[in-house]
Protein backbone atom coordinates (compact mmCIF):
# COMPACT_ATOMS: atom_id res chain seq x y z
CA UNK A 1 0.00 0.00 0.00
CA UNK A 2 1.11 3.62 -0.70
CA UNK A 3 3.00 5.53 1.85
CA UNK A 4 4.16 9.07 2.51
CA UNK A 5 6.04 10.57 4.60
CA UNK A 6 9.27 12.56 5.40
CA UNK A 7 12.95 10.99 6.12
CA UNK A 8 14.90 13.26 7.43
CA UNK A 9 13.14 16.25 6.15
CA UNK A 10 12.87 14.82 2.47
CA UNK A 11 9.44 13.30 1.51
CA UNK A 12 8.74 10.31 0.29
CA UNK A 13 6.73 8.04 -1.38
CA UNK A 14 6.46 4.47 -1.58
CA UNK A 15 4.55 1.27 -2.08
CA UNK A 16 5.46 -1.34 0.64
CA UNK A 17 3.68 -4.46 1.80
CA UNK A 18 1.77 -3.60 5.01
CA UNK A 19 3.83 -6.56 7.44
CA UNK A 20 6.97 -4.66 6.22
CA UNK A 21 8.60 -3.10 9.58
CA UNK A 22 9.29 0.28 9.73
CA UNK A 23 13.36 -1.03 10.07
CA UNK A 24 13.16 -3.16 7.11
CA UNK A 25 11.95 -0.05 4.86
CA UNK A 26 14.50 2.11 6.26
CA UNK A 27 17.35 0.16 5.25
CA UNK A 28 16.18 -1.80 2.37
CA UNK A 29 13.45 0.94 0.60
CA UNK A 30 15.05 4.06 1.70
CA UNK A 31 18.10 3.04 1.68
CA UNK A 32 19.10 4.34 5.10
CA UNK A 33 21.71 1.38 6.73
CA UNK A 34 22.74 3.74 9.73
CA UNK A 35 19.73 2.46 11.72
CA UNK A 36 20.79 -1.14 12.52
CA UNK A 37 18.50 -4.47 13.06
CA UNK A 38 20.08 -5.62 16.28
CA UNK A 39 17.93 -8.91 18.45
CA UNK A 40 14.30 -8.00 16.60
CA UNK A 41 12.26 -8.39 19.74
CA UNK A 42 12.22 -4.68 21.11
CA UNK A 43 15.14 -5.14 23.84
CA UNK A 44 17.97 -3.83 22.47
CA UNK A 45 17.67 -0.87 20.48
CA UNK A 46 19.70 -0.70 18.15
CA UNK A 47 16.99 0.37 15.77
CA UNK A 48 16.10 3.18 17.44
CA UNK A 49 14.84 6.51 15.29
CA UNK A 50 12.61 9.08 16.06
CA UNK A 51 9.09 9.52 14.65
CA UNK A 52 7.51 12.60 15.23
CA UNK A 53 10.09 13.28 17.41
CA UNK A 54 9.79 10.42 19.82
CA UNK A 55 12.46 7.61 20.02
CA UNK A 56 10.32 4.35 19.47
CA UNK A 57 12.72 0.85 18.18
CA UNK A 58 11.80 0.25 14.44
CA UNK A 59 11.95 -3.41 14.73
CA UNK A 60 8.66 -2.98 16.21
CA UNK A 61 6.52 -0.73 13.95
CA UNK A 62 5.09 -1.25 11.03
CA UNK A 63 6.15 0.97 7.99
CA UNK A 64 2.51 1.52 7.25
CA UNK A 65 2.14 2.54 11.14
CA UNK A 66 4.32 5.60 10.42
CA UNK A 67 2.33 7.30 7.30
CA UNK A 68 2.51 11.00 7.21
CA UNK A 69 4.94 10.63 10.07
CA UNK A 70 8.28 12.60 10.45
CA UNK A 71 11.63 10.23 10.75
CA UNK A 72 14.86 11.08 11.63
CA UNK A 73 17.72 8.66 11.31
CA UNK A 74 21.37 8.73 12.52
CA UNK A 75 21.64 9.86 8.82
CA UNK A 76 19.57 13.09 9.72
CA UNK A 77 21.53 14.10 12.54
CA UNK A 78 24.80 16.34 10.94
CA UNK A 79 23.46 19.59 9.60
CA UNK A 80 26.04 21.30 6.93
CA UNK A 81 28.81 18.71 7.75
CA UNK A 82 28.59 19.36 11.19
CA UNK A 83 28.20 16.51 13.41
CA UNK A 84 25.54 16.51 15.77
CA UNK A 85 26.37 17.44 18.97
CA UNK A 86 25.57 13.87 20.63
CA UNK A 87 27.56 12.26 17.77
CA UNK A 88 30.58 14.52 18.50
CA UNK A 89 30.09 13.73 22.41
CA UNK A 90 30.22 9.85 21.37
CA UNK A 91 33.32 10.34 19.59
CA UNK A 92 35.09 12.46 21.85
CA UNK A 93 34.71 10.35 24.99
CA UNK A 94 34.87 6.85 23.29
CA UNK A 95 31.08 6.06 23.44
CA UNK A 96 31.44 3.14 21.28
CA UNK A 97 33.57 0.19 20.50
CA UNK A 98 32.18 -1.73 17.52
CA UNK A 99 29.98 0.53 16.91
CA UNK A 100 26.75 -1.30 16.35
CA UNK A 101 24.69 -0.06 19.38
CA UNK A 102 26.05 3.68 18.26
CA UNK A 103 22.81 4.60 16.35
CA UNK A 104 20.25 3.68 18.35
CA UNK A 105 22.00 5.16 21.14
CA UNK A 106 22.66 8.53 19.72
CA UNK A 107 18.87 8.60 18.95
CA UNK A 108 17.62 7.61 22.08
CA UNK A 109 20.01 10.35 23.52
CA UNK A 110 18.94 12.73 21.08
CA UNK A 111 15.35 11.99 21.86
CA UNK A 112 16.67 12.67 26.27
CA UNK A 113 18.34 15.85 25.47
CA UNK A 114 15.03 17.25 23.89
CA UNK A 115 13.52 16.49 26.78
CA UNK A 116 15.76 17.03 29.50
CA UNK A 117 19.10 19.76 28.63
CA UNK A 118 20.80 19.41 31.52
CA UNK A 119 19.91 14.91 32.80
CA UNK A 120 21.58 13.66 35.82
CA UNK A 121 23.96 10.91 35.22
CA UNK A 122 20.83 8.87 36.95
CA UNK A 123 18.44 10.30 34.27
CA UNK A 124 20.89 8.88 31.05
CA UNK A 125 20.91 5.65 32.74
CA UNK A 126 16.91 5.31 33.06
CA UNK A 127 16.73 6.94 29.24
CA UNK A 128 18.65 4.80 27.62
CA UNK A 129 17.10 1.67 29.71
CA UNK A 130 16.26 0.02 26.28
CA UNK A 131 19.38 0.48 24.77
CA UNK A 132 21.80 -2.46 24.89
CA UNK A 133 25.83 -1.95 25.02
CA UNK A 134 28.49 -5.16 25.02
CA UNK A 135 31.33 -3.39 24.62
CA UNK A 136 31.52 -0.49 26.82
CA UNK A 137 30.63 -1.31 29.76
CA UNK A 138 28.03 2.40 29.44
CA UNK A 139 30.51 4.73 31.23
CA UNK A 140 32.08 6.19 28.25
CA UNK A 141 28.29 6.37 26.92
CA UNK A 142 27.47 8.32 29.83
CA UNK A 143 29.86 11.06 29.10
CA UNK A 144 29.43 11.13 25.81
CA UNK A 145 26.29 12.56 26.74
CA UNK A 146 27.18 14.70 29.39
CA UNK A 147 29.65 16.28 26.57
CA UNK A 148 26.42 16.60 24.37
CA UNK A 149 24.23 17.88 27.22
CA UNK A 150 26.96 20.70 27.96
CA UNK A 151 27.61 21.72 24.43
CA UNK A 152 24.29 21.97 23.48
CA UNK A 153 23.61 24.37 26.74
CA UNK A 154 26.42 26.28 25.71
CA UNK A 155 25.20 26.73 22.49
CA UNK A 156 22.13 27.92 23.42
CA UNK A 157 23.86 30.39 25.99
CA UNK A 158 25.84 31.94 23.21
CA UNK A 159 23.57 32.30 20.97
CA UNK B 1 11.77 -11.56 11.34
CA UNK B 2 8.53 -10.42 9.95
CA UNK B 3 4.59 -11.48 9.72
CA UNK B 4 3.02 -13.24 8.15
CA UNK B 5 1.00 -11.41 4.94
CA UNK B 6 -1.99 -9.51 6.11
CA UNK B 7 -4.50 -7.01 5.15
CA UNK B 8 -3.85 -3.54 6.62
CA UNK B 9 -7.01 -1.27 7.53
CA UNK B 10 -6.90 1.78 9.03
CA UNK B 11 -10.08 2.67 11.36
CA UNK B 12 -11.18 7.00 11.38
CA UNK B 13 -13.88 6.22 14.14
CA UNK B 14 -14.87 3.31 16.63
CA UNK B 15 -18.02 2.40 14.19
CA UNK B 16 -15.69 1.41 10.86
CA UNK B 17 -13.21 -0.43 13.46
CA UNK B 18 -16.47 -2.60 14.84
CA UNK B 19 -17.70 -2.95 11.38
CA UNK B 20 -14.51 -3.93 10.15
CA UNK B 21 -14.07 -6.58 12.90
CA UNK B 22 -17.45 -7.90 12.38
CA UNK B 23 -16.70 -8.29 9.11
CA UNK B 24 -13.58 -10.51 9.51
CA UNK B 25 -14.38 -11.99 12.14
CA UNK B 26 -11.52 -14.40 14.11
CA UNK B 27 -9.23 -13.34 10.73
CA UNK B 28 -8.67 -9.65 12.22
CA UNK B 29 -6.92 -8.58 15.16
CA UNK B 30 -6.91 -4.77 16.59
CA UNK B 31 -3.62 -2.97 16.34
CA UNK B 32 -2.51 0.20 18.43
CA UNK B 33 0.69 0.68 19.44
CA UNK B 34 1.61 -2.43 18.56
CA UNK B 35 4.66 -3.58 21.24
CA UNK B 36 2.39 -6.79 22.29
CA UNK B 37 0.91 -7.26 18.94
CA UNK B 38 3.87 -7.32 16.68
CA UNK B 39 5.94 -9.29 18.44
CA UNK B 40 3.56 -12.16 18.43
CA UNK B 41 3.09 -11.70 14.55
CA UNK B 42 7.02 -11.73 14.14
CA UNK B 43 7.18 -14.68 15.89
CA UNK B 44 4.50 -16.07 13.99
CA UNK B 45 2.21 -16.90 17.39
CA UNK B 46 -0.60 -15.47 15.55
CA UNK B 47 -1.44 -14.86 11.78
CA UNK B 48 -4.20 -12.97 11.19
CA UNK B 49 -5.57 -11.98 7.76
CA UNK B 50 -6.81 -8.61 8.65
CA UNK B 51 -5.07 -5.87 11.20
CA UNK B 52 -7.55 -3.10 12.23
CA UNK B 53 -5.30 0.50 13.29
CA UNK B 54 -7.54 1.57 15.85
CA UNK B 55 -4.84 3.79 17.24
CA UNK B 56 -5.40 7.32 14.97
CA UNK B 57 -9.10 7.03 16.52
CA UNK B 58 -9.35 10.46 18.16
CA UNK B 59 -11.57 10.14 20.95
CA UNK B 60 -9.52 6.93 21.68
CA UNK B 61 -6.34 8.86 21.89
CA UNK B 62 -8.60 11.20 24.79
CA UNK B 63 -7.82 11.82 28.71
CA UNK B 64 -10.90 13.44 30.33
CA UNK B 65 -12.44 14.11 33.57
CA UNK B 66 -16.43 14.10 33.08
CA UNK B 67 -19.09 13.32 36.10
CA UNK B 68 -16.65 12.47 38.87
CA UNK B 69 -14.48 9.77 36.84
CA UNK B 70 -11.46 10.25 35.10
CA UNK B 71 -11.70 8.10 31.66
CA UNK B 72 -8.22 7.13 29.57
CA UNK B 73 -8.47 6.69 26.38
CA UNK B 74 -7.50 2.94 24.63
CA UNK B 75 -4.82 4.16 22.45
CA UNK B 76 -3.32 6.75 24.80
CA UNK B 77 0.19 5.73 25.38
CA UNK B 78 2.27 4.98 28.25
CA UNK B 79 4.35 8.48 28.08
CA UNK B 80 1.33 10.45 27.98
CA UNK B 81 -0.12 8.39 31.16
CA UNK B 82 3.27 9.25 32.64
CA UNK B 83 3.29 12.60 31.86
CA UNK B 84 -0.47 14.11 32.02
CA UNK B 85 -0.82 16.60 34.82
CA UNK B 86 -4.51 15.57 35.30
CA UNK B 87 -3.01 11.70 35.81
CA UNK B 88 -0.46 12.89 38.28
CA UNK B 89 -2.51 14.99 40.49
CA UNK B 90 -5.69 12.62 40.80
CA UNK B 91 -4.01 9.04 39.84
CA UNK B 92 -0.54 9.25 40.70
CA UNK B 93 -0.49 5.54 40.96
CA UNK B 94 -1.45 5.12 37.41
CA UNK B 95 1.13 7.78 36.15
CA UNK B 96 3.90 5.93 38.00
CA UNK B 97 2.86 2.80 36.83
CA UNK B 98 3.45 4.00 33.57
CA UNK B 99 6.32 5.45 33.65
CA UNK B 100 7.96 2.15 35.12
CA UNK B 101 6.78 0.34 32.16
CA UNK B 102 9.63 -1.48 29.70
CA UNK B 103 11.56 1.56 28.51
CA UNK B 104 11.38 4.89 26.56
CA UNK B 105 11.01 3.31 23.38
CA UNK B 106 8.63 1.00 24.40
CA UNK B 107 6.56 3.84 27.17
CA UNK B 108 6.73 6.21 23.20
CA UNK B 109 4.69 3.84 21.30
CA UNK B 110 2.64 1.19 23.32
CA UNK B 111 -0.81 1.96 25.06
CA UNK B 112 -2.69 0.86 27.73
CA UNK B 113 -5.63 -0.58 26.04
CA UNK B 114 -3.24 -2.90 24.18
CA UNK B 115 -1.95 -3.40 27.72
CA UNK B 116 -4.99 -4.39 29.07
CA UNK B 117 -6.15 -6.02 25.90
CA UNK B 118 -3.52 -8.38 25.81
CA UNK B 119 -3.08 -9.17 30.02
CA UNK B 120 0.25 -10.68 29.62
CA UNK B 121 1.18 -11.89 33.15
CA UNK B 122 3.67 -9.69 33.52
CA UNK B 123 2.41 -6.48 32.44
CA UNK B 124 2.63 -3.41 34.70
CA UNK B 125 -0.80 -1.93 34.19
CA UNK B 126 -3.39 -4.46 35.25
CA UNK B 127 -1.59 -3.83 39.09
CA UNK B 128 -2.14 -0.46 38.88
CA UNK B 129 -5.77 -0.55 37.51
CA UNK B 130 -7.26 -3.15 39.68
CA UNK B 131 -5.51 -1.55 43.00
CA UNK B 132 -7.79 2.17 41.55
CA UNK B 133 -10.55 -0.18 40.79
CA UNK B 134 -10.71 0.61 37.00
CA UNK B 135 -13.46 0.15 34.95
CA UNK B 136 -13.13 -1.10 31.55
CA UNK B 137 -15.24 0.15 28.66
CA UNK B 138 -16.25 -2.30 25.66
CA UNK B 139 -17.99 -1.35 22.58
CA UNK B 140 -19.60 -3.68 20.48
CA UNK B 141 -22.14 -2.85 17.45
CA UNK B 142 -25.16 -3.79 19.62
CA UNK B 143 -23.91 -1.32 22.65
CA UNK B 144 -21.00 -0.37 25.28
CA UNK B 145 -20.82 -2.24 28.97
CA UNK B 146 -18.35 -1.91 31.92
CA UNK B 147 -16.57 -4.58 33.62
CA UNK B 148 -14.96 -4.24 36.15
CA UNK B 149 -10.99 -4.82 36.83
CA UNK B 150 -11.55 -7.64 38.75
CA UNK B 151 -14.13 -8.96 36.46
CA UNK B 152 -11.71 -8.46 33.39
CA UNK B 153 -8.49 -10.40 33.79
CA UNK B 154 -9.52 -14.03 33.59
CA UNK B 155 -6.87 -16.19 33.09
CA UNK B 156 -3.50 -15.96 31.18
CA UNK B 157 -4.11 -13.46 28.40
CA UNK B 158 -7.64 -14.26 28.60
CA UNK B 159 -9.94 -11.03 29.12
CA UNK B 160 -13.68 -10.49 29.28
CA UNK B 161 -13.42 -9.23 25.78
CA UNK B 162 -15.52 -10.63 24.04
CA UNK B 163 -15.55 -11.12 20.25
CA UNK B 164 -16.91 -8.25 18.31
CA UNK B 165 -15.87 -6.11 21.45
CA UNK B 166 -13.35 -3.11 20.82
CA UNK B 167 -11.72 -2.14 24.39
CA UNK B 168 -12.40 2.01 24.30
CA UNK B 169 -11.56 3.43 27.61
CA UNK B 170 -10.71 2.59 30.85
CA UNK B 171 -12.22 4.63 33.54
CA UNK B 172 -11.27 5.25 37.33
CA UNK B 173 -12.46 7.45 40.36
CA UNK B 174 -9.98 9.83 41.38
CA UNK B 175 -7.69 8.43 44.07
CA UNK B 176 -8.89 10.31 47.81
CA UNK B 177 -6.73 13.45 48.76
CA UNK B 178 -3.96 12.66 50.70
CA UNK B 179 -3.82 9.02 49.80
CA UNK B 180 -0.33 7.41 49.39
CA UNK B 181 0.57 5.44 46.79
CA UNK B 182 3.33 3.09 45.45
CA UNK B 183 4.28 0.97 42.19
CA UNK B 184 7.17 -1.43 43.11
CA UNK B 185 8.56 -3.83 40.49
CA UNK B 186 11.34 -6.73 40.26
CA UNK B 187 12.19 -5.48 36.64
CA UNK B 188 13.69 -8.89 34.11
CA UNK B 189 16.70 -6.55 33.14
CA UNK B 190 16.42 -7.04 29.77
CA UNK B 191 12.73 -6.42 28.40
CA UNK B 192 11.97 -4.80 31.71
CA UNK B 193 9.05 -6.79 32.05
CA UNK B 194 7.50 -7.28 35.74
CA UNK B 195 9.23 -10.43 37.55
CA UNK B 196 7.22 -9.10 40.54
CA UNK B 197 5.03 -5.85 40.42
CA UNK B 198 3.13 -4.37 42.94
CA UNK B 199 0.80 -1.67 43.17
CA UNK B 200 -0.41 0.04 46.21
CA UNK B 201 -2.94 2.64 47.38
CA UNK B 202 -4.20 3.55 50.92
CA UNK B 203 -5.43 6.45 53.41
CA UNK B 204 -4.69 7.16 56.92
CA UNK B 205 -7.73 8.46 58.64
CA UNK B 206 -7.38 10.86 61.25
CA UNK B 207 -6.17 8.86 64.45
CA UNK B 208 -3.40 7.08 61.59
CA UNK B 209 -5.14 4.20 60.94
CA UNK B 210 -4.66 2.84 57.37
CA UNK B 211 -7.96 2.49 55.56
CA UNK B 212 -8.83 1.71 51.70
CA UNK B 213 -6.22 -0.49 51.26
CA UNK B 214 -5.63 -1.71 47.96
CA UNK B 215 -2.82 -3.72 46.34
CA UNK B 216 -3.12 -5.06 42.70
CA UNK B 217 0.00 -7.86 42.19
CA UNK B 218 1.22 -8.60 38.65
CA UNK B 219 3.43 -11.06 37.64
CA UNK B 220 2.89 -14.01 40.24
CA UNK B 221 0.26 -15.54 38.69
CA UNK B 222 -1.23 -16.62 35.58
CA UNK B 223 -3.59 -13.13 36.05
CA UNK B 224 -3.10 -10.41 38.38
CA UNK B 225 -5.07 -10.24 40.95
CA UNK B 226 -5.78 -8.14 44.04
CA UNK B 227 -4.00 -8.92 47.71
CA UNK B 228 -7.24 -9.20 49.20
CA UNK B 229 -5.58 -11.20 52.12
CA UNK B 230 -3.08 -8.13 52.42
CA UNK B 231 -5.88 -5.60 52.31
CA UNK B 232 -7.70 -7.11 55.19
CA UNK B 233 -4.87 -7.68 57.82
CA UNK B 234 -3.34 -3.74 57.30
CA UNK B 235 -7.28 -2.28 56.80
CA UNK B 236 -8.29 -0.94 60.64
CA UNK B 237 -4.45 -0.88 61.95
CA UNK B 238 -2.16 1.69 62.78
CA UNK B 239 0.54 0.80 60.03
CA UNK B 240 4.22 0.60 61.86
CA UNK B 241 6.91 -1.17 60.51
CA UNK B 242 5.53 -4.97 62.00
CA UNK B 243 2.10 -3.91 60.96
CA UNK B 244 2.95 -3.61 57.20
CA UNK B 245 5.81 -6.82 57.17
CA UNK B 246 3.11 -8.89 58.82
CA UNK B 247 0.33 -8.05 56.09
CA UNK B 248 2.75 -8.40 53.19
CA UNK B 249 3.46 -11.75 54.31
CA UNK B 250 0.08 -12.71 52.62
CA UNK B 251 1.02 -11.66 49.30
CA UNK B 252 1.23 -14.71 47.80
CA UNK B 253 -1.53 -16.30 49.74
CA UNK B 254 -3.56 -18.84 47.94
CA UNK B 255 -1.31 -18.12 43.80
CA UNK B 256 0.12 -20.67 42.14
CA UNK B 257 3.44 -18.21 41.31
CA UNK B 258 4.45 -18.75 37.69
CA UNK B 259 8.08 -19.84 36.89
CA UNK B 260 10.44 -19.35 34.48
CA UNK B 261 14.26 -18.95 33.44
CA UNK B 262 14.09 -15.68 35.66
CA UNK B 263 12.68 -16.56 38.70
CA UNK B 264 11.80 -19.47 40.29
CA UNK B 265 7.68 -19.91 41.85
CA UNK B 266 9.32 -19.57 45.32
CA UNK B 267 11.51 -17.10 44.58
CA UNK B 268 8.62 -15.04 42.70
CA UNK B 269 6.50 -15.44 46.20
CA UNK B 270 9.45 -13.97 48.26
CA UNK B 271 9.64 -11.33 45.44
CA UNK B 272 6.08 -10.48 45.92
CA UNK B 273 6.31 -10.94 49.96
CA UNK B 274 9.29 -8.05 49.79
CA UNK B 275 7.97 -5.54 46.83
CA UNK B 276 4.60 -5.55 49.06
CA UNK B 277 6.30 -4.56 51.95
CA UNK B 278 7.98 -2.22 50.12
CA UNK B 279 5.14 -0.61 48.72
CA UNK B 280 3.21 -0.66 51.70
CA UNK B 281 6.34 1.63 53.33
CA UNK B 282 6.46 3.61 49.97
CA UNK B 283 2.75 4.52 50.06
CA UNK B 284 2.45 4.49 54.17
CA UNK B 285 5.06 7.22 53.97
CA UNK B 286 3.31 9.27 51.46
CA UNK B 287 0.24 9.70 53.19
CA UNK B 288 1.83 11.03 55.75
CA UNK B 289 3.78 13.37 53.76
Amino acid sequence: MRLTLTINNQRREDYVEPRMLLVHYLRDVAGLTGTHVGCETSLCGACTVLVDGNAVKSCTMLAVQADGAEIITVEGLVHDGQLHPVQEGFWEEHGLQCGYCTPGMIMASVDLLRRNSNPSEAEIRHALEGNLCRCTGYQHIIKAVQYAANKMRSGKAAA
Amino acid sequence: MFPSEFEYHRAASVKEALGLIQQYGDEARLLSGGHSLLPILKLRLAQPRHLVDIARIAELGQIAEEGGRISVGAAVRHHQVHISELLRSKLGLLAECAGNIGDVQVRNRGTIGGSLAHSDPAADYPAAVLALEGEVRLESAAGARSVKAEDFFIDLMTTAIRPGEILTAVSFAPMPAGAGFAYFKHRQPASGFAIVGVAACLRLDKGGTCQGARVGMTGLGAKAFRAKAVENALNGKAPDAKALADAAVHAADGIDPLFDIHASADFRAELARVYTRRALESAVARARH
